[in-house]
């Protein structure tokens, strides 16, 4: 509804509401923190902090056609396979091997609980769950988020549309967050002894190639409203971080990003190349071929293109109409509007293939490694502060099961710290002065010489995608170009207080590019941190080009000095813990 | 880029505090002008997630593709129902075809 608008801070009124947790962020993993919550502590005091609205929230708003991770137990499988499998998704390594393992012996009762709630999984002839893969199994999860989303509200007060800005401090602990309410033009305090960061990934640090000469500007596969804002507000507070070298660029269709493998693991459909040939088969069989790591799978389409192989299709052309009308219903569970992008091109795939490309890089922990270093008990290496889902490093390949398995993972975490730690307190200057910087570009007046979000967004996912390798260059990057992404990084740092708005939803875009920012610096760091190629496509390295097991099998690391503002780039080692076999 | 509002349709949603599709966007995109009809604030930073098409008590808001990436004239409508949704599409030859399942399982 309009909204009359503050016309200075006084106007701006403050809500200040305590809590013992904290969740910023109330998509999967932040719905399952709470529900976990509520299960081990009825009378805990539990608020979420939702951007949107936490029925339609997020990456699962439009939907799931699949829970990637399900621990077919009955045939023997056991959570150190599913570790493994996570460990060659990325090349051999490094994970984070003690996450995972705790992760995946929780995920299966995660998914049991999804189905009680009513998420219809789809079952085979015995009536055991329907797989695609060696992992995945179908779902109809049309109705995925607003399930999640039920439970959530049973187990926690939850704020709609408040905007996290940062957190709040008591010394070095976390003390909760702040933020304002896009609709009431509210500035919020939430103080609580423990908070789980669970914001989702960013997308929109690289721009999407087509957002140029296209009335889109959001056609991505990751949700365009998760700007990283969860990571932003841990860099601006010293918190380290892993492996943001390791983008999760996958190979989508073309022109609508729409997931390929929904089509290529579910329903056997090979990549193919213009000369006809199954490339996948070809150059990549002794890594698996069409069934090969996420990463090759991405990076292989974009070096056929390259190489002037393009177009690149996956083969759907055997497929019959019965079961093109299967998949294509797994995409309306999903991605329905791809069923109409390929209505309005006059498309049936059982005629001709479906073209495939390079998606736009993202920073997604719940997919690759990126995001806070965290402890066993999924505390950040800021006190206090925990973390769930995509914003949780070191552990990839968690998706919807294992995003709801951290939730609760971090849940326990932070009980147990709230136990020890007890109460917080808060300064009133710091909230003040918080107040005064979320508002400032709301502040400026009409006649104000300043720059809109929009136009601060398009330079920075332009910079990101020429010179830190986006898809324009085929993912690829160096040394110089990554040197000159953070000089202009810098540059844009220096303009973010010409940053003017004229509506709350201008603020929130505002507030959406300057996280998007200090996401985008360190993801340039850590870059340059790997000087080796270790997953193409993910992370290459045109000036390192091979492998180099004896420096870089180790994770790389990050923090922001928050003295200096200079980002310090470390190497931690990895630890095997789960053996061959 | 597209919720596209039919403002013959678009009741405003008057018996709610909020109508259900600037409840539900995800973006924040959906709003009521002056009018109170629905409509998406800038097009292009629509994602096509359809949730507010699907949500729409009057079936106003149809999800269209911008012409760059798409022909004129294909159609997507989603019809919910109970613990059930139906898809209706026609391409852009006039092919029509229909999905149902269910979304959710009954108590």
């Amino acid at each position: 509804m309009a909204q009359e608008l503050p016309k200075d801070l006084n106007q701006v009124s403050t809500e200040q509401v305590d809590c013992d947790l904290l969740i910023i962020g109330g998509g999967n993993a932040g719905c399952f923190s709470a529900y976990e919550a509520k299960q081990a502590d009825p009378d805990m005091k539990v608020v979420i902090m939702e951007k949107a609205n936490i029925k339609r929230s997020g990456a699962c708003a439009a939907g799931m056609d699949a829970i990637n991770t399900y621990i077919p137990t009955w045939d023997g499988k056991t959570p150190e396979d599913l570790v493994r499998w996570s460990r060659s998704q990325v090349g051999g390594g490094p994970i984070r091997e003690d996450l995972a393992l705790s992760n995946a012996q929780q995920l299966n009762q995660c998914v049991e609980e999804l189905e009680e709630w009513g998420l219809p999984i789809l079952k085979d002839e015995d009536d055991m769950p329907s797989y695609r893969g060696a992992w995945d199994v179908s779902i109809h999860g049309e109705q995925l988020k607003p399930i999640m989303a039920e439970k959530a509200m049973e187990s926690a007060e939850v704020y709609n549309r408040v905007v996290a800005t940062n957190l709040i401090m008591d010394g070095d602990r976390c003390a909760g967050a702040m933020g304002f309410g896009v609709r009431d033009g509210k500035f919020y305090v939430f103080k609580s002894k423990a908070t789980i960061v669970s914001t989702g990934g960013a997308c929109g640090l690289y721009k999407s190639y087509t957002s140029d000469g296209t009335a889109s500007h959001h056609q991505t596969w990751m949700c365009p409203f998760n700007v990283g804002t969860g990571y932003a507000i841990g860099i601006r507070k010293g918190a380290e971080f892993t492996s943001m070298e390791q983008r999760w660029c996958a190979a989508r269709t073309k022109d609508y990003s729409g997931p390929v493998d929904t089509v290529s693991v579910g329903f056997n459909a090979k990549m193919i190349n213009a000369k006809g040939e199954y490339f996948l088969e070809k150059h990549y069989s002794h890594l698996g071929g069409d069934k090969a790591p996420r990463y090759i799978r991405a990076n292989a389409p974009m070096e056929e293109w390259r190489e002037g192989r393009g177009p690149t299709y996956i083969d759907t052309t055997h497929m019959d109409e019965e079961t093109c009308h299967s998949m294509l219903t797994d995409y309306l569970n999903e991605r329905p509007s791809f069923v109409l992008f390929l209505a309005a091109n006059g498309h049936n795939p059982v005629e001709r293939p479906v073209e495939v490309y390079g998606s736009d890089p993202y920073i997604v922990g719940g997919h690759t490694g990126s995001g806070f270093w965290v402890e066993m008990d999924r505390m950040t290496t800021v006190p206090g502060l925990f973390a769930a889902g995509e914003t949780a490093g070191g552990n990839p390949n968690k998706f919807v099961g294992g995003c709801a398995a951290e939730g609760k993972l971090a849940t326990r975490g932070a009980i147990e710290f709230i136990k020890q730690q007890g109460e917080v307190s808060v300064s009133e200057e710091q909230i003040q002065a918080e107040k005064e910087r979320v508002f400032d570009p709301l502040f400026k007046g009409k006649d104000f010489d300043g720059l809109t979000p929009e136009e601060v967004k398009e330079r920075l996912q332009r910079l990101m995608d020429e010179y830190a390798g986006g898809t324009s260059q085929f993912y690829r990057v160096n040394e110089a170009q990554l040197d000159y992404a953070l000089r202009h990084i810098e540059m844009l740092k220096k303009h973010i207080p010409l940053l003017k708005a004229d509506s709350l939803h201008e603020l929130m875009h505002a507030h959406e590019v300057i996280d998007r920012i200090d996401v985008a610096e360190i993801v340039c760091h850590h870059l340059k941190g790997r000087k080796e190629t270790r997953w193409p496509g993910f992370q290459t390295r045109t000036d390192y080009p091979q492998r180099d097991d004896e420096n870089f099998n180790c994770f790389v690391e990050s923090r922001r000095n928050i003295e200096t503002g200079e980002i310090e780039v470390f190497t931690r080692p990895y630890e095997r813990i789960v053996d061959e076999s | 880029m597209p919720p596209r509002v039919d403002w013959e349709k678009c009741d405003g949603c008057k018996a709610q505090d909020e109508p259900l599709c600037e409840q539900v966007c995800p973006g924040n995109l959906m709003t009521l002008n002056k009018d109170n009809k629905a409509y998406c604030r800038p097009l292009r930073h629509c994602w096509d997630c359809m949730s507010c098409t699907k949500v729409c008590p009057v079936g106003a808001i149809e999800t269209r593709m911008p012409f760059q990436i798409g022909y004129h004239g294909a159609k997507l409508i989603p019809m919910v129902g109970t613990n059930s949704i139906t898809w209706t599409c026609e391409d852009i030859y006039g092919n029509v075809k229909r999905y149902r399942y269910k979304n959710r399982i009954e108590d």
